[in-house]
């Protein structure tokens, strides 16, 4: 099935390391034997490099959605795009190298050491040993995983956080443009899911991979996407934006109970304390660094009981102070659409 | 006649016949490790080709499992008129009991490959064929084995019955001492070659922890 075009494509993408669209255009999944759609008509676009998240309650059809894109299920009708090919017409074991994948059970070869767990594409992918080495260190590197200490370890040596960024790193080993992420922290405890977020974000920053990253939590799709998709039932996409549109203006009843309480609580979370308006500094209040959240900011306010905090740079100087008037007038203000950083 | 047991009567037996006893014991591990290696290669297929399959997979567990039930000394007497005396009738009768406990523990060890590990395989763009090569086929391994290891008891056994068709190994003995209960040397001959087999199945045992132990991936066993 893979006639050279295809392959050629593949080559191709396989070199856009950095992200590629893609596009679905009225995907729909019907189970044999079952009356209603688990996906009906699901049309969606995702720019080259963006991280979007699936948000929604089990059995929603956001896995099927997901796994609809590297065929593992195979799509009933409609169209689905990589870099604007149709990936129906690829050959779906070659298509799979490249796209990384990742979820939540992890599933490592429990008889394979992480090393060989990690190279297994590039290995598929005809890589040289010596570069297949190289690249397993590397990686092992980035997910913070001391090769010297890992490489030769099997699966079970290792703990739940550690086998989850083992998982991201035998992802990433071709270094694929795209990666679909199915609930990928969601077996792991929440100290451990926090780290492996932060990470994650700081793994995306640099390699700027477009990114499926589908959960339930929407707290974890507020800290991760840059896009967030709220689906219902048969993956009816309720609202599709970015995380502080959303938790500012959610599109109707279903999206507000997904958000749930605290909605203003967690559109803190996203807004940077330098966003709002510093008053003059003041003596004898405890401070904060200018780099984190308002709600960090929020946070100390309310462990203190002190009506005001500073800011301070990283030099210690304050560089002005906030109270609970300045974080109303942000939430009051139109929220600061879409800017995350 | 003397037909009374002394243990000076069985060492000269034994000192007598020693060369012989050592190729009755060879032959006995020979034709065991052949039928096994037939076994081993027949089940894995099989199995392989039934276990997500539920009417196969049913329909071939329920034949291996009526087959163990057959008397081997029936199935024997069934097989010589075809197959002849010897090596090829006994070699036939022991890959057909060994069947059962293989392609079970085959079966049993592939739907045993946790669902994730073959869903990340095949996500990664392994062919089911390489998923089967890869990753099932060595998860399961140690599962096979212990089929092979349970095939390996009842074939050293059976064996022992296969002197019935002129089959090679220890049986022999046991069969001559049967035929000539009340000489002098009866007791001598059932002793040696039921004893023997013994001994064999507790070392071929044995041999089959350390080969278990080797031939699996220590990431399965820590």
């Amino acid at each position: 099935m893979s006639d050279i075009t295809n392959t050629g494509f593949l080559t191709a993408i396989s070199q856009q390391s950095a992200g590629v669209s893609i596009e679905l255009d009225a995907v729909t999944k019907v189970y044999p034997g079952q009356s209603g759609a688990a996906v009906e008509n699901f049309s969606m676009r995702i720019e080259p490099g963006e991280l979007v998240v699936f948000v929604g309650p089990s059995g929603c059809g956001k896995t099927t959605t997901m796994k609809m894109i590297n065929r593992i299920i195979e799509p009933s009708s409609g169209s689905i795009r990589i870099d604007g090919k149709d990936v129906l017409s690829l050959d779906p074991n070659a298509l799979r190298r490249h796209i990384g994948y990742v979820i939540q059970q992890i599933g490592l070869f429990p008889h394979r050491t992480i090393a060989e767990n990690v190279g297994t594409v590039p290995k598929m992918l005809g890589w040289s040993k010596d570069k297949v080495a190289e690249r397993v260190d590397e990686l092992l590197r980035t997910v913070q995983l001391d090769p010297a200490l890992f490489a030769k370890r099997y699966p079970k040596q290792l703990s739940g956080g550690q086998q989850q960024r083992a998982g991201v790193a035998r992802a990433l080993a071709a270094n694929p443009p795209v990666m679909l992420m199915d609930e990928p922290f969601g077996a792991t405890d929440p100290i451990t899911r926090e780290k492996l977020q932060a990470e994650f974000l700081r793994l995306q920053a640099e390699l700027g991979k477009t990114i499926i990253f589908v959960t339930h939590d929407f707290e974890e799709a507020i800290r991760l996407g840059d896009r967030i998709a709220v689906m219902s039932e048969r993956s009816k996409i309720e609202q599709f934006d970015a995380p502080a549109r959303i938790l500012a203006a959610p599109a109707n009843e279903y999206v507000a109970s997904f958000i749930g309480q605290g909605a203003a609580i967690k559109r803190l979370t996203l807004i940077p304390v330098m966003d709002a308006r510093l008053n003059a500094a003041v003596e004898g209040v405890p401070s904060i660094a200018s780099d984190v959240s308002m709600r960090d900011a929020l946070d100390l306010m309310v462990l203190t009981g002190s009506k005001a905090i500073n800011v301070v740079d990283t030099a210690g100087v304050a560089m002005g102070s906030l109270d609970h008037a300045s974080i109303s007038a942000l939430l009051g203000g139109p929220a600061k659409l879409g800017d995350r950083e | 006649m003397d037909t009374g047991f002394s243990f000076d009567n069985l060492a000269l037996f034994l000192s007598d016949r020693w060369s012989e006893i050592i190729d009755l014991t060879v032959q006995h591990i020979t034709v065991v490790a052949i039928s096994l290696l037939v076994a081993l290669i027949v089940g894995v297929v099989i199995g392989v080709v039934v276990w997500n399959k539920p009417i196969p997979r049913a329909t071939a567990l329920a034949a291996a499992g009526i087959a163990i039930t057959i008397p081997s000394l029936a199935l024997l007497a069934l097989l010589s008129p075809l197959l002849g005396l010897g090596w090829g009738p006994t070699i036939v009768a022991l890959v057909f009991y060994s069947l059962l406990p293989i392609i079970r523990n085959t079966v049993v060890g592939l739907r045993e490959v946790p669902a994730d590990v073959l869903e990340s395989a095949r996500g990664m763009g392994m062919s089911r064929t390489k998923v089967m090569l890869t990753t099932q086929l060595p998860i399961a391994w140690p599962v096979i084995l212990t089929g092979v290891r349970v095939a390996a008891q009842l074939t050293i056994g059976i064996a022992a019955i296969a002197a019935y068709v002129a089959g090679p190994g220890l049986g022999q003995y046991i069969f001559t001492g049967l035929s000539s209960v009340g000489s002098r040397n009866a007791l001598n001959y059932a002793l040696t070659g039921t004893v023997l087999i013994i001994i064999l199945a507790l070392v071929v045992d044995g041999a089959f922890i350390l080969i278990t132990r080797y031939t699996t991936s220590r990431g399965l066993r820590v």
